[in-house]
């Protein structure tokens, strides 16, 4: 399958294979710009939370899958270090962001003034008057 | 194909920056662990578009190491700036 795949560059197979790589990677690579995007541009740390643990999880997993799936595809490797990692990530970045916007408001950073809501302070409140 | 991953990892490296930057300019210390972070999350992409121009399978145990690495430098951050201690003595909490 690799010698076929390299002789003819524009069979069908070839084709649809860097299809689906290019659209694989290229999303991921949107939403590691996006994430950059929101870490600049953000107000304060829990919004930066947000961009951080989410977008980037996504792009990371985007460019991770292109990349097992040009190594199967192209190359005829199966590599199971790529699944394991795509795994672990796609488990414990969004597990970081939570603990760290969890330990910024422990800390007593402020949120910022555009503020609506902050349902965190009530539920605070709420458990050190049950104390009492 | 060559050409799209190149592109690809400037546009990555583009956004490398801004991260960067984030981690020197920012005002509190969560704000530069959430950089942190987010650095070693691009880092492993980095290191994937890489692997994909030099065509070798075995920068992926890099991408491996490098996540495990930033989770726990992420929860060691996150515990302590909570608490201000990373080891606790007391087991009986």
């Amino acid at each position: 399958m690799r010698n076929l795949l390299r002789e003819e560059r524009f069979s069908i197979g070839t084709i649809i294979v860097n299809t689906l790589i290019i659209i694989l990677i290229s999303t991921g690579v949107i939403f590691s710009a996006v994430t950059a995007l929101g870490l600049v541009r953000l107000p304060d740390v829990y919004t930066r939370t947000h961009a951080a643990s989410k977008s980037s999880t996504l792009g990371v997993l985007c460019v991770l899958v292109g990349t097992f799936l040009h190594f199967l595809l192209v190359e005829n490797v199966f590599n199971t270090q790529a699944i394991i990692a795509i795994v672990f990530l796609f488990i414990t970045a969004p597990v970081g962001g939570h603990l760290i916007g969890r330990a910024s408001y422990m800390s007593g950073i402020k949120v910022a003034e555009e503020t609506v809501r902050d349902d965190m302070g009530i539920a605070i409140k709420k458990k050190k008057a049950e104390e009492k | 194909m060559m050409m799209f991953y190149w592109v690809s990892l400037i546009v990555v490296s583009i956004a490398f920056a801004g991260l960067l930057f984030r981690l020197v300019k920012g005002p509190t210390v969560a704000d530069r662990v959430v950089a942190l972070d987010a650095i070693g999350i691009s880092l492993v992409s980095i290191v994937a578009l890489l692997s994909l121009i030099i065509e070798t399978e075995f920068f992926l145990e890099i991408i491996l190491l490098l996540s495990i690495l930033s989770f726990i430098g992420t929860v060691a951050f996150a515990k302590f700036i909570e608490r201000g201690a990373i080891f606790d003595r007391d087991n009986n909490r």
